[in-house]
């Protein structure tokens, strides 16, 4: 007997039963469709967070002091001096995996204007900030490198700032604002990058040029970080390295010892988060193929079912020719179709469903192949496992029995 | 004719129930030469089912030698038996035993789905050929819940006949059936008879077998009497019936 032939007979016995055979299949769906879903809102919410990784510069590389040992005491990694204009210099000019560098050093202070004010935390950093940081401004303008050269009192704000400055809807573009007993003339606003991922408000956020922050507010020479850009995500691994070997050049630091720094790359931030969301998506997963289990529990239980109650329908194939072979794949056919449809309509399901969620939770629709692949695979394999056994039973029954079975 | 269908030789069949052996058949001898009309009687328990189970290859005799067509049936496997069921033989039941929600040509189809070497074309022309041999040929499409008992039991041999099989195998194949449709079967068995095709009836009703050309007689086990009938027309019994019944 050829397989479409099977597949006829198989779908003919099904649909005599048709709310029978949707109630078995109901396991599989509810099954296919949570995996789907689960696999496809894991993979969603790993997207949406490299997206907000992304956002905040996913090619950016942080090189911080390393943490000082004073005495046996540790101090912390600020407290280091151990970059400076030098380290910076050589940075901007002897790479060539690093796009932009700055400078950040901060201090925090009240900002007043009129009579509002709010706790700032005033950073000093170089034009190319922004291109690292991906902060783009809203209105006004950026300070220059000419700013930087005169220490020259201005500054650039957030959208957290001016909301809580300007709650008069002034223009705050050439507004002059008092950080502590300094003024400084806001001339440009950023536009707003809302909350990063752990939660920091990204727009509570005032830039200056780096020297002005060094000698007006800090009175000091060194940095408290800088930040660079790699020229592409891909090389922000190289131009890691590229800045560790300048730096500890410059640091004069042997070989064999240890650095005076760290360097952090996006990339580095970005697998561990991404590993906290995959195990999670692999968890639900695990949760979801549970279901699966049972969906298959309830084939194998129909089968049975349907194997008792067709015993002459057997005794008869089996009078008329049928091999054992022949009455077994009947059956293992029913179970597989059963489940196979199930599973096609649990995909589509599961689709729509992850559709609906991340809609709901504004995150990015991804439609995982392997998943619908790997459910599909799962499906078949559910079929012929659970259906194996009231097929034996059935390829299994003496002929002479089975035709006088009431 | 002269050719030699079933030939069995001193049949021994024996079953264990509990500490104790039945002895279906014991030893049992006879052949059916093609083109016979054979009736195969007995009460139950005589070993009539026993000895239908075995020339319908779904049995083996536990002694004995059993011919069909000229293969002996002893040496065969499982798959092999299954073959011999599916080209050399043609099942009619008491029951009919037709699929349910299947139509009637799909029924009578079914014996060739399990014989790969006819094509779904031929497997079609072959049924609705049988279906006309019996004639249903304006059932085809029905179901069997829409036929009458007589009519099922034609769809039953249809499907028997399908597969042109050296030898039918009736058992109390009117047992369902009244009077006159009885006689209706009969005498569409002994119109195929007519045609040529060898028959084996099993039944337990002398009026029945009278129609047949020869009656084999069972009891506990062996055979009692084997003799040639008095060939009765059943058509003719049928018309009478009818008459009487006016």
């Amino acid at each position: 007997m050829n397989v479409l032939n099977l597949v006829k007979i198989a779908i003919k016995a099904l649909l005599r039963n048709k709310s029978r055979a949707f109630l078995t299949m109901l396991g599989i769906i509810i099954g296919i469709a949570s995996v789907i879903a689960m696999v496809s809102l894991g993979q969603s919410s790993t997207l949406s967070v490299r997206e907000q990784l992304s956002g905040m510069g996913s090619n950016m590389i942080m090189v911080m002091p390393a943490r000082q040992m004073r005495g046996g005491v540790n101090m912390g990694n600020s407290s280091a001096k151990s970059l400076d204009m030098k380290d910076l210099r050589a940075l901007e000019q002897n790479t060539r995996y690093v796009a932009h560098v700055s400078p950040s050093v901060s201090t925090g202070a009240q900002l007043v204007f009129g009579s509002n004010n709010h706790p700032g935390q005033i950073q000093g950093v170089s034009p190319s900030y922004l291109d690292i940081r991906m902060y783009k401004l809203e209105s006004g303008i950026m300070f220059t490198e000419e700013d930087v050269k005169t220490y020259n009192k201005v500054c650039v704000v957030g959208k957290t700032v001016v909301d809580n400055l300007f709650t008069n809807g002034e223009n705050p573009i050439g507004q002059v604002v008092r950080f502590g007993s300094i003024p400084m003339k806001i001339i440009g606003v950023l536009e707003s990058k809302g909350q990063n991922q752990m939660g920091q408000d990204q727009d509570d956020i005032v830039l200056a040029p780096y020297t002005t922050v060094q000698k007006r507010f800090m009175a000091i020479t060194h940095f408290n970080m800088l930040f660079a850009s790699a020229t592409s995500e891909e090389e922000s691994e190289l131009a890691a390295t590229e800045i560790t070997y300048i730096l500890r050049a410059n640091h004069k630091i042997a070989e064999g010892e240890e650095d005076d720094f760290d360097i952090r790359t996006q990339e580095e931030l970005l697998s561990t988060m991404s590993s906290v969301t995959q195990m999670l998506t692999m968890l639900l997963a695990a949760i979801a193929s549970i279901s699966l289990i049972v969906g298959g529990i309830g084939i194998m239980n129909i089968m049975y079912v349907t194997v008792t109650e067709r015993t002459k329908e057997i005794g008869l194939r089996m009078a008329i020719g049928a091999q054992n072979r022949d009455i077994m794949l009947q059956f293992l056919s029913e179970s597989v179709i059963l489940s196979l449809i199930g599973g096609v309509i649990g995909i589509i399901l599961g689709l729509i469903l992850s559709y609906a969620l991340s809609h709901i939770l504004s995150w990015p629709y991804v439609v995982s192949q392997t998943a619908i692949l790997v459910s599909f695979l799962v499906c078949a394999a559910t079929g012929i496992f659970f259906g194996w056994y009231p097929a034996k039973k059935a390829a299994n029954m003496d002929p002479i029995a089975a035709l006088r079975y009431e | 004719m002269g050719n030699e269908i079933l030939k069995i030789t001193d049949l021994k069949r024996i079953f264990r129930v509990g500490n104790e052996d039945v002895h279906a058949l014991n030893g049992v001898s006879f052949s059916v030469m093609e083109g016979e009309f054979v009736s195969i009687m007995g009460t139950s328990g005589s070993g009539k089912s026993t000895l239908l189970n075995i020339l319908g290859c779904l049995d083996r005799p536990t002694s004995g030698d059993y011919c069909i067509d000229g293969v002996s049936v002893n040496t065969l496997s499982k798959r092999e038996l299954s073959t011999m069921r599916n080209r050399k033989i043609g099942f009619v039941f008491q029951n009919y035993n037709l699929l349910a929600r299947t139509t009637a040509i799909e029924n009578v189809e079914l014996p060739l789905m399990y014989n790969s070497e006819v094509s779904a074309k031929e497997r079609r022309e072959r049924a609705v050929e049988a279906l006309k041999a019996v004639g249903l040929e304006n059932r085809m499409q029905h179901l069997p819940n829409q036929l009458s008992g007589g009519q099922q039991q034609r769809v039953a041999i249809a499907r028997a006949l399908v597969n042109d099989p050296v030898i039918l195998l009736a058992d109390e194949a009117t047992g369902n059936l009244d009077t006159r449709t009885s006689y209706e079967i009969m005498s569409l068995f002994q119109d195929l008879h007519d045609k040529g095709k060898t028959i084996a009836f099993v039944t337990h009703e002398p009026d029945i077998a009278v129609f047949t050309t020869r009656t084999i007689k069972l009891r506990d086990g062996n055979i009692i009497e084997d003799s040639l009938v008095e060939t009765q027309s059943a058509a003719k019994a049928l018309q009478e019936y009818k008459e009487f019944k006016i």
